[in-house]
């Protein structure tokens, strides 16, 4: 019964619990109200400060409120179990594609009323305010921050392997010739590709979009997948030869996205594709060296369609909370994510919190309000920059002249997972047949969108 | 005490009713015996039973845990026969299970005889076995893929380069990702086993290995002869625990691998674990449940049907 037990409670045990309403917040408090809040996990000191800091000025603002942080941190394997669960923090963080999802499943607590009534509810980005609302145009979850997919790379060792740190690549081929004499005189991988935990398929349709694919077609009701097409082989087929013929990808192909940050925030990569305000998480949670990193905007080819994938970060609010959680957690919400980019002494204050503890301020990030709004909240903060903004050229400079494409909308995660084994397979087996790998997954993809 | 039953058997059911009021079964010790098991049948009620009873409800229900769920009767695990990755999970558990059983299983007993023959120190070798199982088993893994760094800077790349043999590519190749996951696997189980062989060699009567001494037995024909014989009861629980454990491997091909490269290390309950939480907008529990309950019957049966066949094998 002990092999019964084991097999079962895998599952079952987790789940059990999940199905108990949780009804223990429902009653009106009398006293402070108890917010959990998450914060990354893994922060250094400097920016655990910075938090507690920016939580004491929200309790002295709202002396009835007490904040309590939550290490949390969005992955697709994570965050179900957590959801399913019922631990989570009442305000969390969850990607754009997930938003619509949560919505219709009534994961998330409506806080539309309480959204309506910021002063900068209808200065939101259109497509950006998309990610976040219901059917009927409700915003249940806020949108807090998006990002374009940008090429990341390690100027040390451009200047090791003899490249010009201050002209990153501008075309995929330039991509392949500077991993391979990354490769070739360092000794370190050129170029690394995300490929676990759902990320393989996430940077593998980032690199279909700037090729000019899209990986699946919608048409009214009907989803198509898209994934055997030309551009996605030609993706592959460079993976494939930058790995097999120049040897130029390093030893390591399973990388999750903590691991390739690791990676590359020790010195291990000279470049790959991640989103483009990367830069905060990497100092803070991986200790880079800010002189090592460069960022440049992600090549695009001649294709019309060719584009960068978007996407972005929602504040949401846990199904389980009670009203005055609910009012609260919108609150810090405004308080923590979103005042420091419309209001000036808000901005100001949380730029001066952050630069005390030596945390980075002005990592370049897509406008979540309109442009206005987000060329404004530049300057207010203008003296307390410190990231090294001169290495950030490269893709500052160019970041609004690429045409942003969000991501998929249908099964965007489980399409995702699909793409994994397929970039893994060209990358760890010399004979994978990239056709065959793609005919499969499209049939797979397929199935999967007519099932859902 | 059948001659004693049948002369009487109207009398006896009538004097034990007479005896069983609640008094006399508090008095022979019921109660007490019930509130010393009450605690085991919470726990285990709480945390076994009633999972598993809702587990089975589960595996014919589409459900979200959110909104109610729904009877789908078998679809659920028509589902997951469909699933064309179900199979590549069953032969990766089955290649897993396998190699565990060449390399895993008679590493333990190997060092076990050699550990029983040692006459100086013995207490140390038994915890320097013991203690991989000690370790935590994320740090072990995080231990050991520094180990298993493909580059040539790597733990055992750099070891082989001293013999010229490597770089290898250990967990980033579908050829050497698996036995890499069994090494681990048996370095850090095998301890466990150990103590049980050596446990059971101490039961082993010296008597015998005198009177092979005497016979002029070889050590190996002594191994052979009077060693194994003795623990054949023990061999055959341990057999049937590795594979039932082999089967359910999890741990390492989660930590280690997540599956890859390319679905050579998905096994059967790191592909429960995908249906029900790969997917961050709620998962398969339905199908997660099913495939569970599925491998629980294969498993009890082959334990079952292995008991039966064996039974006669381990009375020496």
């Amino acid at each position: 019964m002990k092999s019964f037990t084991a097999a079962t409670l895998v599952v079952a045990l987790g789940l059990t619990a999940c199905s108990s309403t949780d009804s223990d917040q429902s009653e009106t408090p009398t006293g402070p109200v108890t917010v959990k809040v998450a914060r990354d996990p893994g922060l250094d000191k400097g920016a655990i400060a910075a938090f507690d800091e920016r939580v004491a000025q929200f309790e002295k603002a709202n002396p009835d409120i007490d904040i309590v942080p939550q290490e949390y941190n969005w992955t697709a394997t994570t965050f179900t179990a957590q959801l399913a669960g019922g631990t989570l923090p009442d305000v969390f963080t969850v990607p754009f594609t997930d938003g619509r999802g949560l919505i219709e499943r009534k994961q998330i607590a409506d806080i539309s009323g309480l959204v309506t009534s910021l002063p900068y509810a209808g200065r939101f980005n259109e497509n950006v305010a998309k990610a976040g609302q219901a059917e009927d145009g409700k915003m249940w979850a806020v949108p807090i921050a998006a990002y374009g997919q940008a090429l990341h790379y390690n100027r040390t060792l451009f200047k090791q392997a003899g490249l010009d740190p201050d002209k990153p690549p501008a075309g995929w081929d330039e991509i392949r010739a500077a991993a391979k004499q990354i490769a070739e005189k360092t000794g370190k991988a050129g170029y690394a590709q995300l490929t676990t935990d759902n990320t393989g398929g996430w940077i593998l349709t980032t690199l279909d979009y700037a090729y000019g694919g899209r990986t699946e077609k919608i048409d009214g009701d009907k989803a198509t997948a898209e994934l055997d097409t030309p551009e996605l082989a030609a993706v592959l087929q460079l993976l494939k030869d930058m790995r097999w013929s120049d040897n130029s990808m390093g030893s390591n192909f399973l990388y999750d996205w903590g691991g390739i940050n690791q990676a590359f925030a020790s010195g291990q990569i000279g470049m790959y594709v991640s989103g483009g305000g990367n830069y905060g998480s990497l100092v803070t949670q991986n200790a880079l060296k800010p002189a090592d990193y460069g960022v440049t905007v992600l090549p695009l080819t001649d294709k019309p369609e060719a584009g960068v994938l978007g996407g972005g970060t929602l504040a949401t609010v846990s199904a389980k909370a009670s009203e005055p959680v609910k009012a609260a957690a919108v609150k810090w919400i405004d308080f923590y994510y979103l005042k420091k980019l419309t209001d000036e002494g808000a901005a100001v204050l949380d730029a001066k919190t952050t630069v005390a503890s030596k945390q980075p301020v002005g990592a370049p990030q897509l406008p979540v309000f309109d442009r206005a709004t987000y060329d404004e909240s530049l300057k207010w903060v203008a003296s307390y920059v410190n990231v090294p903004q001169e290495q950030l050229k490269p893709y500052t400079d160019k970041m609004f002249e690429q045409p942003l494409v969000t991501e998929p909308v249908r099964s965007t995660q489980e399409v995702y997972k699909i793409l994994d084994p397929v970039v893994q397979a060209v990358l760890t087996q010399k004979d994978a047949d990239i056709a065959d790998l793609l005919r499969k997954a499209d049939a797979e993809a397929q199935a999967l969108l007519d099932r859902n | 005490m059948a001659a004693e039953t049948r002369p009487a058997p109207l009398v006896l059911p009538r004097s034990t009713r007479a005896q069983r009021t609640p008094l006399t079964w508090i008095r022979r010790g019921g109660l007490s015996t019930l509130v010393f098991l009450l605690p085991l049948l919470l726990v285990f009620g709480i945390f076994s039973w009633i999972p598993i009873g809702r587990a089975v409800v589960m595996s014919f229900q589409e459900t979200n845990l959110v909104t109610p769920s729904t009877f789908v009767g078998l679809q659920n695990f028509r589902d997951v026969l469909a699933d064309p990755l179900l199979w590549t999970a069953v032969k990766n558990t089955l290649y897993f299970a396998l190699l565990a059983l060449l390399f895993g299983y008679p590493v333990p007993l190997l060092a076990a005889v050699v550990m029983s023959e040692v006459r100086r120190f013995k207490g140390l070798y038994s915890a320097l076995a013991y203690l991989p199982v000690v370790i935590p088993p994320v740090v072990a893994v995080l231990l050991w893929k520094f180990f298993y760094d493909a580059g040539p800077t790597g733990v055992f790349n750099t070891i082989l380069g001293y013999v010229g043999i490597g770089p290898v590519s250990w967990l980033q190749d579908s050829a050497t990702v698996m036995p890499s996951l069994v090494l681990e696997a048996t370095w850090a189980a095998a301890g466990g086993t150990v103590i049980i062989y050596l446990a059971a060699l101490t039961g082993v009567s010296t008597d015998l290995y005198e009177a092979a001494e005497i016979d002029r037995a070889s050590i190996w024909r002594k191994v052979w002869h009077v060693t194994m014989p003795q623990l054949r009861g023990i061999l055959l629980i341990t057999f049937i625990l590795q594979i039932v454990g082999t089967a359910q491997v999890f741990l390492e091909p989660f930590l280690f691998t997540g599956g890859g490269p390319a679905n050579s290390t998905t096994t059967l309950l790191l592909l429960i674990y995908n249906y029900a939480f790969a997917n961050s907008l709620g998962g398969q529990y339905g199908m997660a449940t099913a495939l569970s309950i599925v491998l629980a019957v294969i498993l009890g049966l082959l334990s079952a049907v292995y008991f039966r066949l064996t039974r006669g094998w381990s009375k020496s």
